[in-house]
């Protein structure tokens, strides 16, 4: 179990050091930011001025590894925009994000894996094949035309619910929706189905065989199998919710880190840009790692070869 | 004498309108080994999942399965329940995929300790550890920790065997217990077995493909072909003088000392369950059928004491050796691999 967490703790860093990488040179690429943010009547002097300020003129491999040790060293770079350290400004809005992120992912284990479950044991029904069409749907339907919708029925239609801003607990209502039912729909129809391969198991009908009760043979057999394949679409949810956050606070006027994303990569401000990505990148890396441990957890399968070596 | 442990009459299967299983019947004594042989969709398996109901919804059964006062078909669920694991135990082919991959063997015996013995905590592990001593485990406290990815099939094969043990079974269905395991572990499972009854007095069916591994190790031996019993004698009577075209054709095809795989196997196929022939089952394959066969499914009859027979033609026919088995010498060169 050791080597199996300090093999997927290497990985884990390696991907961030990947994704640091990238952001630093997709950044780079994709236009000076002197010319952006000063506009491009600006004279050649001040851009000269801007340049020289923020160490844009040195040489790109200088800039990188620059960059890299102020990275391991906690400094993330100050916003070229008002001048704040980029933690500061992506720390402050943490919180307005995950009060968004974390509800949705509940919604998600709460409906997703419930319906699916049950659907999987109902096999037929008129609940299993609403389950089945609202996981089409749910999974087709892109967050935007989702959020519309909602904004259209809720707040024009039926003005229960506020369609945008953060005053009060009412607002997080239809961002959380959004963010959440899709993902919830998706999390339904797998479990469904792997609950459905796992219950066609030879083992399920040795645990009936040997005299337990149906629910005891779900329970104690069915589950800790259909719980594997499960686990790793919980990860895949949880990398799609922060994706999502980006479009459903723009949508909603949120001002989470999905907000400020938006606006510091349309001013070129490198520094807050790469925090976030970075911020991106250890959240999925986490995700992951957790989904990893917890793959070792629920199959001995996995853990064996550690335990030969360990 | 006393009745039968168990008694299957009438017993009907169908899976969406194609019948399986039409028609069995089955008598089996305390202490007994009856083997059941067919080829494969012949409904061995069948019988006796629909015997504890461990069938999917969609079968439709019908007839009566006796054990003791209980008709194992219409008793309440929490009976069956008791029943399953503690009257009557079953086995199965895979041992690997049998057993659940993330459990320990510990928690999979103490389930059926804890449901049909009462143990619980300690008591579970002595018992439990007693069982893998009774089925040949090495190291039974240390096995009671591992993972059934952990061990070899002949091994999970064993504790499979002693799970089924664990609730004092008075019947052990075995469903082609050793067909998934190589030769050598196959004869040691089959040992395995024959010791448990001396030991428990426990009877035993025993299904298989292999006619010559059911002769070993049972009284009394049943045939199946397409979900019906077409002959039923005592072991030996039935390997040396079969009564129906179906089990001669068995006999024929089975492996020798001269000749380890000859090559009288019974023509045709088994028929569809959906397209059954008219009248004997068997008749499209057989080299003995008349006009009198193709009128009504024949009858399981009682010839003589212990012996039944569905073939209308049964009293009339002198079944001798196939005529066509080539010499050794000749027959080794062409053996198929
Ligand atoms: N769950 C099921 N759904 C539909 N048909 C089934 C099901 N189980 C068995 N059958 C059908 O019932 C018939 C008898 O099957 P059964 O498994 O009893 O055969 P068997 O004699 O045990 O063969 P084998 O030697 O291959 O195990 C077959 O035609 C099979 O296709
Ligand atoms: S009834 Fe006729 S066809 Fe069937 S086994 Fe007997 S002889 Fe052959
Ligand atoms: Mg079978």
């Amino acid at each position: 179990m050791i080597r199996y967490i300090a093999s997927r703790l290497l990985r884990a860093a390696l991907t961030i050091a990947l994704v640091v990488t990238f952001a630093f040179i997709v950044l780079r690429l994709s236009g000076d930011p002197a010319t952006i943010i000063l506009g491009p009547e600006a004279p050649p002097e001040a851009i000269e001025a801007f340049r020289h300020n923020w160490g844009l003129d040195r040489p790109v491999l200088v800039q990188y590894f620059d960059y890299f040790r102020a990275i391991l060293r906690g400094d993330l770079g100050i916003s070229m925009r008002d001048g704040r350290s980029a933690i500061e400004l992506v720390g402050e809005r943490i919180p307005a994000t995950l009060a968004l992120t974390i509800p949705a992912l509940f919604l998600q284990l709460a409906i997703g894996i419930p319906a699916g479950v049950y659907a999987a044991l109902h096999q037929g029904t008129a609940f299993d094949r609403t389950v089945m069409v609202s996981a089409v749907f749910g999974f087709a339907i892109p967050s935007f035309v989702l959020a519309l919708a909602l904004v259209l029925v809720f707040s024009v239609k039926l003005g229960w619910l506020p369609s945008g801003g953060r005053d009060s607990w009412m607002h997080a209502i239809l961002p959380i929706l959004t963010l959440g039912l899709g993902g919830a729909a998706a999390l339904a129809r797998f479990t469904r189905s792997a609950m459905l391969e796992v219950l066609g198991r030879p083992f399920i009908r040795t645990a009936s065989a040997k005299g337990l009760p149906w629910a005891a043979v779900v329970r104690g057999h069915a589950l800790p199998n259909a719980a594997i394949p499960t686990v790793t679409l919980v990860g895949f949810l949880v990398g799609s919710l922060i994706a999502g956050a980006v479009v459903v606070e723009s949508v909603f006027s949120w001002p989470g880190v999905g907000r400020l994303l938006v606006v510091a990569v349309s001013n070129r401000d490198l520094a807050v840009v790469q925090c976030l990505l970075l911020l991106v990148a250890a959240s999925m890396v986490t995700s992951n790692l957790i989904v990893d441990f917890l793959y070792g957890v629920l199959d001995p399968r996995l853990r064996q070869g550690a335990r030969a070596g360990a | 004498m006393a009745g039968p442990l168990i008694r299957i009459e009438g017993l009907r299967v169908a899976f969406d309108g194609a019948p399986a299983v039409r028609g069995v019947d089955f008598a089996i004594h305390r202490g007994e080994a009856l083997g059941i042989v067919g080829e494969s969709g012949s409904g061995k398996s069948v019988t006796w999942l629909a015997a504890l109901r461990l069938l999917p919804e969609k079968a439709v059964v019908e007839g009566r399965v006796s054990l003791d006062d209980d008709n194992l078909l219409e008793a309440p669920i929490e009976r069956m329940e008791h029943l399953r694991g503690g009257r009557i135990g079953m086995i199965f082919q895979d041992p690997a995929s049998a057993l659940n991959p993330v459990l320990t063997i510990r928690r999979q015996m103490a389930e059926a300790l804890a449901l049909h013995r009462g143990l619980s905590g300690k008591s579970i592990d002595a018992e439990a550890r007693r069982l893998l001593d009774l089925v040949g485990i090495p190291d039974a406290a240390g096995r009671l920790k591992s993972y059934p990815h952990e061990m070899s099939g002949g091994q999970n094969q064993r504790v499979m065997i002693a799970m089924a043990l664990a609730g004092n079974p008075d019947l052990l269905i075995a469903d082609e217990p050793t067909t998934a395991l190589d030769v050598t572990i196959q004869a040691q499972i089959l040992d395995l077995l024959q010791l448990v009854r001396r030991e428990t007095d426990m009877a035993l069916v025993l299904i298989s493909h292999d006619l010559g591994v059911v002769a070993e190790n049972c009284d009394r031996v049943a045939v199946m072909y397409a979900g019906r019993v077409v002959e039923e004698a005592p072991a030996r009577t039935l390997f040396e003088a079969p009564r129906h075209p179906y089990t001669r054709g068995l006999i024929d095809a089975l492996p020798t000392l001269d000749a380890p795989r000859r090559l009288v196997a019974i023509p045709g196929v088994v028929p569809d369950p959906r397209r059954m022939p008219p009248g004997c089952a068997f008749s499209p394959r057989c080299a003995h059928a008349a006009p009198a066969c193709l009128g009504a499914v024949p009858e399981l009859r009682r010839l003589e004491p212990g012996r039944r027979i569905a073939c209308a033609r049964a009293a009339e026919l002198d079944l001798q050796p196939a005529a066509t088995a080539l010499p050794a010498e000749t027959a080794r060169p062409e053996v198929r691999a």
